[in-house]
């Protein structure tokens, strides 16, 4: 696995999010707690909502533009809404957050 | 043939070492130890003790004088090393040289000093040292002002220990809350919630700028331009493997000095040591580590096989009185969930985080009892699936009843304490129950059980419960979300009444069942603090809806709408070129004049929100405030300027209003309209304060709405002076900002109070109308401001990509 920096842990807002431009497109980078963060797709499944402007609370965000919330470790909408965010794999290292690298890379054309 | 080992650095670590060695082996090595301190080994984990008083000195000393001597250790105390020579395997002091056969770097560490001007004035130390801590003792005895930089556990127990002494203590701490690496939130609020209860300040957020002083320090600077009184500046933000000499010899060197698990350096005959070393890419600052590197080196020295392991680390503070608990990792990674228990009235809360059904962090404050044994499960890996459901409760609580809280109420003893403010056992409200008092509020007004604070509630009614039986049915409350049981007047009242000035002492002390709420309370917790307390909490942007947080309102396709203010709705043709030029330069695709007397620019890109503000700015154009749950716009006919039938100046009048209010923040959004005469052109008469100017004054009434409910305003006075007229609005205003219900409109509130409420204390009590005018003015000496210039100038790359990966080099 190849991690790429994408920047400072205090970059992001405590409690807050932004976006990561990808070749697969935008992902939204929370930050639930001091020294913890999540990464998964900016687009609500629901209307497209930009997640990256939602509540941050416990691990989960909510969508700005019609409340959908999604718990960030497994992508999974809650309670009565049904669908799913892509999530991808963030670390913590000496402040720096680092991204799955392959999972963001262009996806190969063969 | 003896060994020539040299060690340098007498500290815990390397104090660890030489006593395994000269216990198992005593003839193996002749040891020479330099020393940088003029003394040998001591406890510097005691040094707090010292520094408050408790202990002395000698009570901490680890290997005195006798001790090395009977071991036959050459001291070099006092004596800095200048330089290690590999190829010589000679290490150079100050009072010349040593030839080694093994060398120990145990180098430690050295306090961080942050570059801000000042920082070598004589009166800042650092806190590392024995002579550290003299200095810091020294200085209190002549009292005044203390300044801790760093509110980590190194700057806390400074500080404590310097308050105790009778100084004068403020933290400043750079980040949210207190020791942000142990601690979450909430047991960082408890903390300073301890912390100023010994009357020390705790300013959080709080970055230093300088230290100022001519001869010696006298003051802090702060970034936000306060200053603060210092006799003593204590630097604590923080320490750093001191490498130094190891760098000089061409070791291998990352932040600390690598090693590899038998504790060797990148030369086999050097070995490192503690607070210096960097392994597997950890650094260490706790003793326990240190003391296992100490024996796999030792035995190293000796020829026998072992291997250093990281292994989960606890921490606590050592301030007496602080009882708090954190280890493992409580942060980080996903599959994570929580199990979170608050005791407001003890001022006790507890988490555990619980990952693939085992336990992998814990934090704790107020009640650490079980600390050890959920240290144990976390070192161990226990399952705990089968314990889940009571774990929080400690070990007391395995293996035996099912945890339902009924069955728990009743099995409460008679004299059990059931609501702690009025001190109302469990016997009492049984009594009251059997006795006729069979709900809730005739428990509460014959018993007082739950009257104060409210957070027994629950058990209140559960007692209730258990005693009626099927006789007893549980009331619907309207809770303000799923994270606490309580409503919104509740919260309300709780915040004033307990003075709760945090989103953490919200949490805490009413209870909360999240670690952090929702996005249905955050945003209203935000808003009643910042209304409540103006002065001293903080706006949290993150705890807002986007449009308030981004100044803006967002769309459907994720772009967001700008409309600058038009005060009164007037506009001149400078501000509408600079409409439009901002119109042509980001490619505004809709332009359109809104309902408010002002135009509205949409569909402006996320990331070119600051740099439209900045050009809208420069024309003297200000935010509109067309996102928020404050102040709209006032909507003002051309009154007695133009219009022949005008009675007052009513655009004038208008402008002066919105001067005034824009900015606040109220529990939904405000509109307010005037209008010349009684024709009504501004359609006052539907907004949530209109004003209809007439002959004699102004008739100013409240409570109207012209969205989802259509409503008329209904007359609360007629006042015959502007300036009387624009007090009671202003008054109107506070008594709604004070008293709604987040979310509720002017009118839902007014429905609440009833027009005779206020009218009785917006109107007739002058004093009350001054009072509250007062406290409109206190808070907009914050919020009168224009957020578009503060993030355009100061916010503006918060507002772009954190990076941009499609920008890389194709491949």
């Amino acid at each position: 696995m190849s991690w790429i920096d994408i920047g400072h842990v205090d970059d992001v807002p405590l409690r807050g999010a932004r976006l990561l431009k990808t070749h697969i497109g935008c992902i939204a980078v929370f930050r639930t707690a001091e020294a913890e963060v999540f990464a998964a797709s900016n687009s609500c499944p629901h209307k497209g909502g930009p997640l990256s402007e939602g509540i941050v609370h416990g691990q989960s965000v909510t969508c700005p533009l019609h409340n959908w919330v999604f718990d960030l470790n497994t992508g999974e909408a809650q309670g009565a809404d049904e669908g799913r965010i892509e999530t991808y794999q963030v670390r913590l290292e000496g402040g720096r957050i680092l991204i799955d690298g392959d999972a963001v890379a262009r996806r190969s054309a063969a | 043939m003896k060994q020539k080992l040299v060690v340098i650095g007498a500290g815990m670590a390397s104090g660890r070492v030489l006593e395994h060695l000269t216990e198992t082996a005593p003839d193996s090595f002749d040891i020479t130890l330099f020393n940088a301190e003029p003394r040998g080994n001591y406890n510097r984990i005691m040094l707090s003790p010292v520094l408050s008083g408790e202990k002395t000195y000698e009570e901490i000393v680890t290997h005195d004088h006798d001790w090395y001597t009977e071991r036959d250790v050459t001291c070099r105390f006092g004596e800095h090393v200048v330089k290690i020579d590999r190829d010589m395997k000679v290490v150079e002091g100050e009072n010349g040289h040593v030839p080694y056969d093994k060398l120990l770097i145990a180098t430690g560490s050295a306090p961080f000093i942050i570059p801000v001007p000042g920082k070598d004035l004589p009166g800042v130390i650092s806190y590392r040292d024995l002579d550290d801590t003299n200095a810091m003792v020294d200085a209190a005895a002549n009292g005044g002002d203390a300044v801790v930089i760093g509110g980590g556990l190194l700057g806390l127990e400074a500080a404590a220990g310097l308050a105790e002494r009778g100084m004068k203590v403020t933290v400043v701490h750079l980040m949210g809350h207190l020791m942000e690496r142990q601690l979450d939130e909430a047991a960082g609020y408890l903390l300073r919630k301890d912390l100023e209860g010994r009357g020390i300040t705790v300013l959080t957020q709080a970055s230093t700028k300088a230290i100022l002083g001519e001869d010696r320090a006298e003051a802090v600077l702060l970034e936000s331009g306060e200053v603060l009184p210092a006799n003593l500046v204590v630097m604590a933000v923080g320490i750093r493997p001191e490498t130094r000499l190891a760098n000089d010899a061409g070791l291998d060197v990352a932040r600390g000095i690598e090693v590899n698990a038998q504790l060797q350096t990148s030369d086999p005959d050097i070995y490192a040591v503690g607070e210096c070393v960097e392994f597997d890419g950890n650094l260490f600052g706790l003793v326990a580590p240190l003391y296992d590197q100490a024996k796999v080196l030792a035995k190293g020295l000796m020829d026998e096989a072992d291997a250093f392991v990281v292994k989960e680390l606890a921490t606590k503070l050592k301030v007496t009185g602080c009882d708090l608990f954190s280890a493992g990792d409580f942060a980080e990674g996903p599959g994570r969930e929580d199990i979170v228990f608050r005791d407001p009235a003890r001022g006790v809360y507890k988490r555990l985080v619980i990952e693939d059904d085992r336990l992998v962090g814990a934090v704790m404050y107020g009640d650490t009892a079980d600390g050890n044994w959920f240290f144990g499960l976390i070192k161990d890996g226990t399952e705990i699936d089968e314990m889940r459901d009571t774990l929080i409760f400690g070990p007391a609580y395995q293996g035996g009843d099912s945890a339902d809280p009924l069955s728990a109420v009743a099995a409460l003893p008679l004299d059990a304490e059931i609501c702690g403010c009025n001190g109302v056992c469990k016997g009492t409200i049984v009594e009251a129950i059997n006795g006729g008092a069979t709900d809730l509020g005739a428990v509460r007004s014959t018993t007082k059980a739950s009257a104060s604070c409210g957070t027994c509630t629950g058990l209140v009614e559960q007692l209730l419960q258990v005693t009626l039986g099927d006789g007893f049915e549980l009331p619907a409350a309207q809770s303000v979300c799923g994270c606490t049981d309580l409503s919104h007047e509740d919260v309300r009242r709780l915040i004033k009444s307990q003075e709760l000035k945090s989103q953490a002492a919200v949490w805490q002390e009413l209870g909360w069942k999240t670690p952090n709420g929702c996005h249905v309370c955050r945003p209203a917790i935000n808003y009643y603090l910042l209304a409540d307390w103006p002065l001293e909490y903080l706006d949290d942007p993150q705890s807002r809806f986007v449009n308030e947080r981004k100044h803006a309102n967002i769309q459907k396709d994720g772009t967001f709408s700008v409309v600058p203010r038009m005060w009164g709705g007037i506009t001149n043709p400078d501000e509408l070129r600079a409409i439009a030029d901002a119109a042509d330069k980001f490619d505004v695709p809709t332009v359109k004049v809104t309902g408010g007397q002002r135009i509205d620019l949409l569909g402006v890109k996320g990331e070119d929100l600051p740099a439209i503000w900045a050009d809208l700015n420069k024309a003297g154009l200000v935010s509109g405030h067309a996102y928020s749950k404050g102040l709209r716009t006032v909507k003002t006919c051309v009154g007695s300027d133009h219009c022949r039938f005008g009675t007052q100046d009513s655009t004038g009048m208008g402008i002066k209003l919105e001067k005034i209010l824009w900015g606040s923040w109220t529990p939904h959004k405000v509109k307010l309209g005037v209008s010349g005469c009684p024709r009504n052109c501004a359609e006052a008469t539907c907004k949530d304060i209109g004003i209809v100017c007439v002959d004699s004054g102004y008739q100013i009434s409240i409570g109207g709405a012209a969205g989802m409910d259509v409503k008329e305003t209904e007359l609360l006075c007629q006042i015959p002076t502007e300036e009387e007229a624009i007090e009671v609005v202003v008054a109107v205003t506070q008594a709604y900002r004070e008293g709604g219900k987040y979310l509720d409109r002017l009118y839902k509130w007014l429905a609440k109070v009833g027009m005779d409420w206020v009218k009785e204390n917006v109107v007739d009590d002058l004093e009350n109308r001054r009072a509250l005018v007062e406290r409109f003015e206190v808070s907009q000496s914050v919020y009168r401001k224009d957020p578009w210039a503060e993030h355009a100038q100061e916010k503006a790359q918060t507002y772009a990509p954190i990076a941009d990966l499609t920008l890389e080099a194709a491949e």
